[in-house]
């Protein structure tokens, strides 16, 4: 279904356009002159958040955090398989994806780790590339409580992904 | 943010020296290089939904729909005014529909209108940024095709926990918000008043 919406939302809204004699074409070309200029100011707050996820990574940390925040996780019902992925997920959305096809070549892409790790990707979004990117090119220094509640939401997310798997 | 990224970096480079510290550069480099891949896939991504969305504002119809969805607006953006208002309608619905890629340059929009330049995020600013860190995503489109490219037999079948947890993740979001948005006011008016 789906695949639908997308390209009949297309057609409805160039039909309603030219209903309304508008020049599409050079609307167009108007609103996609942005894309440049939007790009390049965020690739620094791209940049800046993917190296400091490089170092996490090759350093070997993330494994020690997720082995020492696993016990946790364990109490609240998320199985220590799919711990990297919760950890890993709100910073980078590719490195999150290669995880999960890691986790369903180890674990069988049916098995009850694989169901798990799938609903939390799909219910979870890259918190911190979010924070970085909506607030490119604001004055703002302080998000206050905005990355924590995001973060809280998104743990909440996986814990009920996990029980949901169980049940459905 | 700045905290947390210094305190990433300096951990990460600090745990290199002593595991491997001839790939500190390199892991770096490899990083940026993928980030200028990214921007430049993204550059792509939105030259299309910036495009094709602005005819959408041309026609008038995001009015319309900030309209229909203004009450939610209202309350959940109070610093937004009508221009604001019309990209976060664009932003939110472009989400719900899964088109991350086309929400976020209007979420960036909507976050530069709502900047009011004093340094520290609005309410309406974190609510925002809260609600696309935790949007309801009604088809997981990506996760579905790797699973079924991985074997499964029925990769479909995360739909629906997939999207009773997105709803779950979203409510929660907006919830905390709520109530710190009312913790963070009154504190800062018991500091107005000593």
């Amino acid at each position: 279904m789906s695949v639908y919406i997308v390209p009949i939302f297309i057609i409805l809204l160039l039909l309603y356009a030219s209903y309304k004699n508008l020049n599409t074409y050079n609307i167009f070309i108007n609103g996609a002159k942005g894309a440049i200029d939007l790009v390049v100011s965020i690739f620094p707050y791209i940049v800046a958040i993917m190296i400091s996820v490089a170092l996490m990574r090759t350093s070997g940390l993330t494994d020690l955090l997720t082995k020492a925040v696993s016990p946790v996780f364990n109490f609240l019902g998320i199985p220590s398989e799919v711990c990297e992925l919760v950890l890993l997920r709100p910073f980078t959305g590719s490195g999150s994806f290669a995880l999960l096809n890691d986790i369903f070549a180890k674990y069988g892409a049916d098995s009850y780790i694989s169901r798990c790790a799938c609903v939390i990707m799909g219910s979870s979004e890259t918190v911190f590339y979010v924070a970085t990117v909506y607030f490119s090119g604001t004055k703002v220094k302080k998000l206050l409580y905005a990355i924590p509640c995001a973060l809280i939401a998104s743990l909440v997310a996986a814990i009920v992904s996990c029980l949901l798997c169980k049940v459905m | 943010m700045n905290k947390i990224w210094l305190l990433m970096m300096l951990l990460g480079t600090a745990a290199l020296l002593v595991v491997n510290p001839s790939v500190t550069v390199t892991s770096m480099i490899d990083a940026s290089s993928s980030a200028l891949e990214l921007c430049l896939s993204l550059c792509a991504v939105y030259a299309v939904w910036l495009g094709i969305l602005e005819i959408l504002e041309q026609s008038g119809l995001s009015a319309k729909l900030a309209k229909l969805i203004s009450p939610l607006i209202k309350k959940l953006f109070p610093h937004a005014n009508l221009e604001v208002q019309k990209d976060i309608a664009i932003n939110l619905s472009a989400n719900m529909l899964g088109l991350g890629n086309a929400a976020t340059p209007y979420g960036i929009k909507a976050m530069r209108g709502l900047d009011d330049g004093s340094g520290v995020a609005n309410t309406s600013m974190i609510m925002l940024m809260i609600i696309n860190a935790c949007s309801i995503q009604l088809i997981p489109t990506t996760t579905i095709g790797l699973r079924a490219a991985a074997g499964s037999s029925s990769p479909a079948d995360i739909i629906l926990p997939t999207l009773i947890a997105t709803i779950t993740a979203c409510l929660t979001g907006i919830g905390l918000g709520l109530i710190c948005n009312k913790i963070y006011s009154k504190i800062k008016q018991k500091r107005s008043k000593n």
